[in-house]
């Protein structure tokens, strides 16, 4: 066993882990953070939109020196049925700001250099050691870990679970459910290596800028799910992803879908002689609100994927994973300062100020999305996709049908797939859920 | 686009790096004689394709191609029909930009 004794453990070293451990080794908090992986992000995986905002709570001039990829400047979401695309595109030169908003990132990278932060501010990280279990005494409270290194338990004040999405150790200590397959979509993705200047081409991009398209429709096949295609510097991030219950329902294979993704003729283009050197994935949480676990209990706290703090509307993740991390991390050294016990009661402190956060009032705002896209997905993703498409094209397409008659049929094409009743109450539901 | 796409998964998980860790496997499948829909679903949602049917009818895992999503860990826990963990660590995949 390792003698000495920790004022807080961090088990994961994510964007969750790495914000939480940073926090408290700046406030001069005696740290011990370990994580599985050979080094902090080569287990990760995300889109990558980093969201600048959150970061520069915890390192105010991170644009310095972080490994940023591009600033996004611009925005696409795509609606497809099985040969088109209908868009929304907004692009403004107002993002081409001094400090821009939103960036690309490759996790991998950004996670090692967020990472030795953490170090520099004087935590202990000890990487390639898996946490078997929570160390816990007989009356349940958290007072260590153990690991799979020899003599492996280590004792702390306070354990911080950043182990992401799948929440074993929460599981296995009986402190959480395991994740539901209707409350996490699995997403699959790929890095397409091109020359710099041919995704500046293809994507109408100057410099540094960076361009991201998110399409739902006919490609998830009636699933839940969307499809995400991210601009890098030298490489494009595409992937897509889809709720576990459906994939169990279906039968679909999330490869398969990525290779019905890739090959969609608006999709093809983009990546046309790109040579892939990564195949990844990797759960998302997606249940919002109501599938929100315990947040903390005697002797530790969850934070990020881990405590399912994700915004599957907005795609949001990691930003709610770091903050969730530093407000943990100040709420824990607020009790410690007090020299008071890190029991439930105190540490509800931290469930108090992320309430207050715009974490909680997020996921709150969108509670019945979820059960929504779920219980309609035939509609959201595959009728009213192919509707669309069809009235666009009616629409365009110049052939000598007046255009009073051209109206009535695309109307009747909404309402004979759909019903009055169903296409208003779709609405209906619709707005009240994002209300 | 209905028709179906030919994919081998084996290309796929050629490009990745792995630090394998012979004769530890972090997942199990239960012994069986006939699988639970839970194990026939893992045949087609696992996106490594590491659960395959053996020439009598059961499911098998070789994981050495594992991304370590957890997918089928949520699938088949909770009945029982696997046993899940990460591989020891510094073992397993090993994402370069992930
Ligand atoms: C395809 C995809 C696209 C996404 N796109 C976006 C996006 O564009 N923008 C956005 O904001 N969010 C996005 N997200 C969500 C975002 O990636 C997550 O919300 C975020 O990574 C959560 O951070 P985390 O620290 O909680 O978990 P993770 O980043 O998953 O970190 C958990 C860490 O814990 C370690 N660990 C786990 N168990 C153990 C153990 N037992 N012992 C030791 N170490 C352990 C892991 O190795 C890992 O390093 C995306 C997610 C995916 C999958
Ligand atoms: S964890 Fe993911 S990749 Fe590994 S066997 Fe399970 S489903 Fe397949």
């Amino acid at each position: 066993m390792i003698e000495e004794r920790f004022d807080a453990i961090v088990v994961g070293a994510g964007m969750a882990g790495n914000a939480a451990a940073l926090t408290m080794a700046q406030r001069g908090m005696k740290v011990l953070q370990l994580e599985r992986g050979e080094y902090s992000g080569s287990k990760n995986v995300q889109g990558a939109i980093l969201y600048a905002d959150m970061l520069e709570k915890l390192i105010p001039d991170f644009r310095e020196e972080a490994p940023l990829e591009r600033h996004l400047v611009e925005q696409r979401f795509w609606m497809l049925d099985d040969k088109s695309h209908v868009g929304l595109h907004y692009k403004s030169d107002d993002f081409n700001e001094e400090k821009p908003n939103r960036y690309t990132i490759i996790r991998a990278q950004f996670d090692k250099w967020f990472s030795s932060k953490v170090k520099e501010a004087g935590a202990t990280v000890l990487c390639e050691t898996t946490v078997t279990e929570l160390a816990q005494d007989a009356y349940g409270k958290v007072i260590g870990v153990k690991t799979d290194r020899r003599d492996g338990e280590i004792h702390a004040d306070v354990v911080v679970l950043a182990e992401g999405v799948n929440g074993l150790l929460g599981t296995r200590a009986g402190l959480r459910e395991r994740p539901k397959p209707e409350n996490v979509a699995l997403a699959v993705k790929e890095m397409h290596f091109l020359p710099r200047e041919t995704i500046e081409a293809r994507f109408n991009l100057k410099g540094d800028e960076g361009a991201v398209i998110e399409a739902a429709g006919t490609i998830s096949r009636g699933m839940t799910g969307m499809g995400f295609i991210y601009s890098n510097k030298e490489c494009i991030s595409l992937g897509i992803g889809c709720l576990v219950s459906d994939f169990q329902k279906t039968g679909e294979t999330p490869y398969g879908l990525l290779e019905r993704f890739k090959q969609h003729p608006s999709v093809a283009p983009l990546i046309e002689g790109s040579e892939v050197k990564e195949y990844s994935a990797h759960l998302i949480p997606e249940g919002g609100y109501n599938a929100i676990p315990q947040l903390c209990g005697d002797g530790w706290v969850v934070v990020g994927d881990a405590a399912q703090l994700n915004n599957a509307i907005h795609r949001e993740g990691s930003n709610l994973a770091m903050t969730s991390g530093r407000i943990a991390a100040e709420a824990i050294f607020q009790v410690k300062s007090r020299r008071d016990p890190m029991t439930k009661e105190n540490l509800a402190l931290y469930k108090k100020m992320l309430e207050e956060s715009f974490v909680i009032k997020d996921l709150k705002k969108y509670k019945d999305m979820p059960a929504l896209l779920h219980n309609q997905s035939q509609n959201f993703f595959l009728t009213y996709p192919q509707l669309v498409s069809k009235a666009m094209q009616n629409f365009v397409r110049v052939d000598g049908t007046p255009k009073k008659e051209k109206e009535s049929s695309m109307l009747r094409s909404f309402v004979s797939a759909r019903s009055w009743t169903g296409l208003f109450g779709d609405a209906f539901k619709f707005a009240r859920a994002w209300r | 686009m209905s028709t179906e796409v030919a994919v081998r998964v084996e290309d796929k998980l050629f490009y990745n790096r792995y630090q394998v860790d012979p004769g530890r496997a972090h997942i199990k499948v239960r012994p069986h004689t006939t699988p639970s829909p839970q194990l026939k679903a893992l045949l087609k949602a696992c996106p490594a394709r590491c659960y395959e049917l053996n020439d009598s009818g059961q499911v098998e895992i070789t994981v050495d191609g594992c991304i370590e999503c957890g997918t089928c860990r949520v699938i088949g826990e909770a009945s029982g029909d696997i046993e899940w963990s990460y591989p020891r660590g510094g073992y397993g995949v090993l994402f370069k930009f992930g």
